[in-house]
Order: C-alpha cells, then structure tokens, then sequence
C-alpha cells in the first residue's frame, strides 16, 4: 500500500521516494524491511532448520558400536543399497505400530473427550453468559494456560496415586476396602490429557461461538427447527472454524507427548513421544529416535494440511483464514489476546 | 421484531443443565489446583489424610539448595531468552507485517520459518538440537538451553506482535509520513509505541513458557544445568512428597502474580482494541 506509489498525490509522494532512496525505514513495506527477518533467519537457520537436516541425515544413517553412528564408507553404495531406510522399515515393526497405534487413538479419544465437555461450555459461555461477567470466566479458563504444566500434571498423581486423596477418601467413606490402583493406568494418561488440553478447545470454540450472528439461531427457530436441529445445522456449522481450530490445538499436541504419559501413566501406556525421547536420552539409538522424529512431524503436518482444507473449504474467506491461523499459530498468543 | 406463535428468544439448551454442566468444568479445572494448594499446609507426610497445620514445607523448600540453584538458573534462562527472543521476534514481525499495512511481496517464506518452530511438537525440536549439539561435539550445559529457548520462543513473539500490528491503523504510519516524519521517526514514534502491548505480551508470554519448559530442555541440558522443570521432575520420579506442593504453590502464586500484573498493564494500555 505504501510502498512504490509514484502516483499517489504531492508531497507525500516524493518524500516516499526521499526516505526509500535512502533506506527502507522499517514502518515502509518493501524489500528493504524484510531485511529486519535476517537475525530471526540466522538464528532459525543454524539452530532449527539446519538442526532438522542434520537429523534427517541420521535418520539414515546406522547406529554403531557406541552408541554413535556408523562412519559410511562407500555412500553411493549405501543410498543404493537402500539402507539409509532401515530406521524407516524399523519403525513399522509390530511393537511399534502398536505404540503409534495407541498414541493415536489416545490423542483421539482426549480430543473427543474435549470437544464433549468444552462445547457445551463454550456454547454456555458465549451465549447465555452475562455479557459483564465474561471476560472474567474466559480469563478463569486462561489462567490455568499459565501455570506450570508439570504442577498441573503432578495435582493428578496427588490425587490418583494409591495414598492419595481420591482412594483416601474412598476408603474412609467405605467405598472401597482397599485403594484402587488408578495411578500409571491409561486412564489417568486421559485424564491429565484432558486436563492439560482443554482450555485450548474452549477458547477457539469461544472464539468463534461469540461472533456468532444470533439472529441466524432465531430465524432457524421461526422456520420451525427444533432445539437439536438449530445446533446441528446452524451452530456447529457456523461454530466450525473455531471447532476446527480447537480439534488442531488439542490433537497435535497430544500426539507428540510425552510428560503427561511418563507420570501419569504406566509401563504400557507408552506413546510416540516416549518412544522418541527414550531413543536419544536411553537406547542411543538416535537413527531410529529421528526417524520417529520424521514420522511424527509428517503427521502432523497432514493433519494441519487437512485442517486447513476443512477450514478453507468450508468458510471462503475471513473465517477460513482466522481458523487456520488459530491452529497455526498456537494457543498462547490467542489466549493471551483474551486475557 | 414481530414474531409468530413462536417464542422470542431461539431455541437454547436448558440453562441449568449448561450452567450445572459449566460449573463442572471449572470445578474440574481448578479443584484439583486447590487441592494441591490446600495440602501444602498439611503436616502428614506420606499419606492424603489432614493431619493438621503446618508451614514446615515451605522451610524445607527454602532451604533446599538444589531447588533454589534450579530457580536461579531458571530464572537466568529465562530472562535471557526473553530478551534475545523479544528484539528478533519483534523485528522479524515488523518485517513482515509493517503496521497494519499489506505485508511485503517475499514475506511468505519468513512466515513458514516463524510457523514451524510453534507447529512442530516439543519432542522433535529437542531431538533436532540435540543432534546439532551432538555433531558440533558442544558440551551441555545452560548456553544449549537457552540457545533452544530462544529458537522456540522467537516465533511466539513474532505472532503474537505480529497480530497487534495487523490490527493497527495503517493511516496513523501514513498521517505521520505525511506530516513530514522519516522511516526511523514513524517507527520509534507512531509504530513502536502502538505496538508495544503486543510486545510487552509477547515478552510475558515467552518468560513463562520458558520457566516452564520441560520438553525441550530436557533434552539440551547438561549436568549442572538443571532448571526447575526438571528439578520438579526428578522430584516428581522419586516420589510425592509434601514439598512439591510448596513448590507448586509458590510457583502458582508468582503465576498469578503475574498474570495480575499483566492484566493491568494491558488494561491501561489506550486504544487497545479489547
């Protein structure tokens, strides 16, 4: 819009092309402001990208003696011989299959779990609550965001675990006679799951309720649609962007965990995350643990891209554009914008 | 508004069951933060029953040095990473989006960049250090940890800074051109101050990630480069013990500290877009 505008009016104008002739201050837009990127490119270059490409190189590479990798003599040889892919072919074993398997459907059964109880609340927040009161009941979903994950997770082993204050309570009211081992189960791994997550389905769930044109709800009402009807075909369609976002916001990041299932869970609620993390800090198989590395990410990305399909096919325009920048942006900034 | 036979309000989900449903969820989110809270004060050490009042835990954790060594590296770490993170992240966000204006052709392949640290899960950015570390042959040890603060909290300042110069004036740069202001001048006077609650957010937001990162630094730290994250953990492996939640407290009420203190700043922020 600024920049090179030879004919917009007067004074303006060639001054423009005074300030560009020198420089490209950084409030113009042009070339010269993209120069301002450079220390982030530097530092993301060296320490992120070329970090990425270092291990897609040892995730072909072969684990030696040590722990280390084995120096490749002949590499034509070896990329012919198509061993840089054993990781990769490693990686479909049975054993493993499975433990991708169960972070999958893991992360898929916290995101459902999240969605059922953060709609309604969502939709209760958005719609029904006073306008006064909101700010202070979303910031109230927020605040958790900011306090320690690891105290958040370690409140569930305090009260999980077999002396802790759920089977304490079980067993003096005589519920149970002896304590309930609930603790390094999968379900406690839901259960800090869905903990954790949650407020990051409420919020783009919020989000996209609150701008929602009521009008749209009492036109589908006077047209004869029933309670369940409106919210299926007018609510959740119009709510999609923010659904889809929040499905993004809760899924990604438990399928890459590892925390929550390391404390909460148990010697078979391994997932992927755990998987990777155990090849570069225990096995020092670190061919396999970036192999996994790349797996991980090219899920995820799929999953982002499908995303974005979903949202952009579905709300052309400003809606799409805010639901993909929502998942892609991550929950903090979002959530800080609603404090 | 006319309406038929029908009701004036549309068609809602029984209040009270939403409400009853609500309640539930915000019990769900901050009883078991109160429970923690509550039994930090508890005297029993091994066992959930209350046994009477207590602050001994909070002395315990005072003079626990290798808690306190954790907080002090923590705290260093973060307050660096925030620093380096807040200068690059906010001029990598004025570089693409120029205070409210179109971003510049070529921004495109800066967004990615800025994009993939956020989207890319924890664990693959600790592996892909580590593997740099590794082939560099570089010693563990707090200068890895902040290198990888710094490369995961970048991208979250360009966002969230990015977001707040979108959502400005492109007129106020212009009206300031006009008037006679070069580059340098519309920057430190127009467009650094209207986007310095982004900033001060972004900055906020990054020092807490960064105190609270277990993830990444898990991987990049070295002996004697323990931060409290992962002093907490071990705490965590080894077993539940009252003074983790003297800990916890402590940390959640600085938290919430903060989060006022925040609150207020924005809040008496003018023109801010709420």
């Amino acid at each position: 819009m600024t920049d090179e505008g030879p004919e917009q009016d007067g004074a303006a104008a060639r001054r423009h092309r005074r300030t560009a002739g020198r420089r490209g201050g950084p409030a113009g837009a042009g070339w010269g402001t993209l120069a301002l990127a450079l220390p982030a490119w530097l530092v993301l270059g060296v320490f992120f990208l070329l970090p990425l490409v270092l291990m897609l190189g040892v995730s072909g590479a072969e684990r030696g003696v040590y722990g280390g990798l084995r120096p490749i003599a002949d590499l034509a040889a070896y990329l012919r011989s198509g061993a840089f892919l054993a990781s990769y072919r490693q990686s479909l074993q049975a054993l493993y299959l499975g433990i991708a398997w169960r972070s999958l459907w893991m992360a898929a059964l916290t995101t459902g779990l999240c969605l059922a109880i953060g709609f309604p609340a969502a939709y209760a927040l958005a719609l029904h609550a006073p306008r006064r009161r909101r700010g202070l009941l979303l910031g109230l979903v927020v605040v958790p965001l900011w306090t320690s994950f690891l105290i958040r997770t370690y409140a569930w082993m305090f009260i999980l675990r077999s002396e802790g204050l759920l089977n304490h309570l079980l067993l003096s009211t005589g519920l149970a006679s002896r304590p309930l081992p609930m603790l390094y189960t999968g379900a406690a791994v839901i259960v800090g799951l869905v903990y954790g997550e949650l407020p990051f389905m409420i919020l783009p769930l919020y989000a996209a309720l609150e701008r929602l044109d009521r009008t749209l709800l009492e036109a589908a009402a006077d047209l004869g649609a029933g309670r369940a009807a409106v919210v299926r075909r007018v609510t959740v369609p119009l709510a999609l962007p923010g659904l889809v976002a929040g499905v993004v916001l809760v899924f990604v990041p438990s399928l890459g965990q590892f925390v929550v299932s390391d404390l909460l869970g148990g010697a078979h609620t391994m997932l992927l995350g755990n998987l990777i993390q155990n090849q570069f800090a225990v096995a020092r198989n670190q061919p396999f643990g970036a192999a996994l590395a790349f797996e991980l990410t090219a899920a995820v990305l799929l999953l982002l891209g499908a995303a974005g399909a979903a949202g952009a096919a579905r709300a052309t325009g400003a809606a799409g554009q805010a639901a993909t920048e929502a998942s892609a942006s991550g929950q903090p900034p979002r959530g800080w914008e609603l404090l | 508004m006319t309406h038929g036979p029908r009701p004036p309000h549309p068609p809602r989900w029984p209040r009270a069951v939403l409400a009853t449903h609500t309640a539930a969820v915000y019990l769900f989110l901050y009883l078991p933060i109160a429970v923690l809270v509550a039994f930090s004060f508890n005297r029993a050490r091994q066992t959930a029953a209350w046994e009477g009042f207590t602050l001994s835990w909070y002395g315990e954790m005072l003079r626990d040095e290798r808690l306190l060594g954790a907080v002090r590296n923590s705290l260093l770490i973060a307050a660096l990473a925030t620093a380096l993170a807040t200068v690059i992240g906010t001029m990598a966000a004025l570089a693409f989006a120029p205070a409210g204006s179109r971003p510049p052709r070529g921004h495109r392949p800066t967004e990615v960049l800025l994009l993939l640290p956020v989207i890319l899960p924890e664990v693959v950015l600790g592996a892909a250090l580590l593997t740099l570390f590794g082939a560099w042959r570089m010693r563990l040890s707090l200068a890895t940890v902040l290198v990888a603060h710094v490369v995961f909290s970048i991208s979250y300042v360009a966002l969230v800074v990015r977001a707040r110069l979108a959502g400005l004036d492109p007129a106020l740069a212009e009206a300031a051109r006009d008037l006679g202001a070069g580059g340098w001048e519309v920057f430190r006077r127009v467009t650094l101050p209207l986007a310095l609650p982004g900033i001060a957010a972004g900055a906020l937001l990054v020092f807490t990630l960064s105190i609270d990162d277990y993830v990444v630094t898990s991987f990049v730290a070295g002996v004697g480069a323990t931060t409290l994250p992962l002093h907490i953990y071990s705490l965590l492996k080894a077993g539940v013990t009252p003074e983790i939640n003297a800990v916890s407290t402590a940390l959640l009420a600085v938290t919430v500290a903060l989060i006022a203190v925040a609150h207020r700043l924005l809040r008496h922020e003018p023109g801010s877009a709420g």
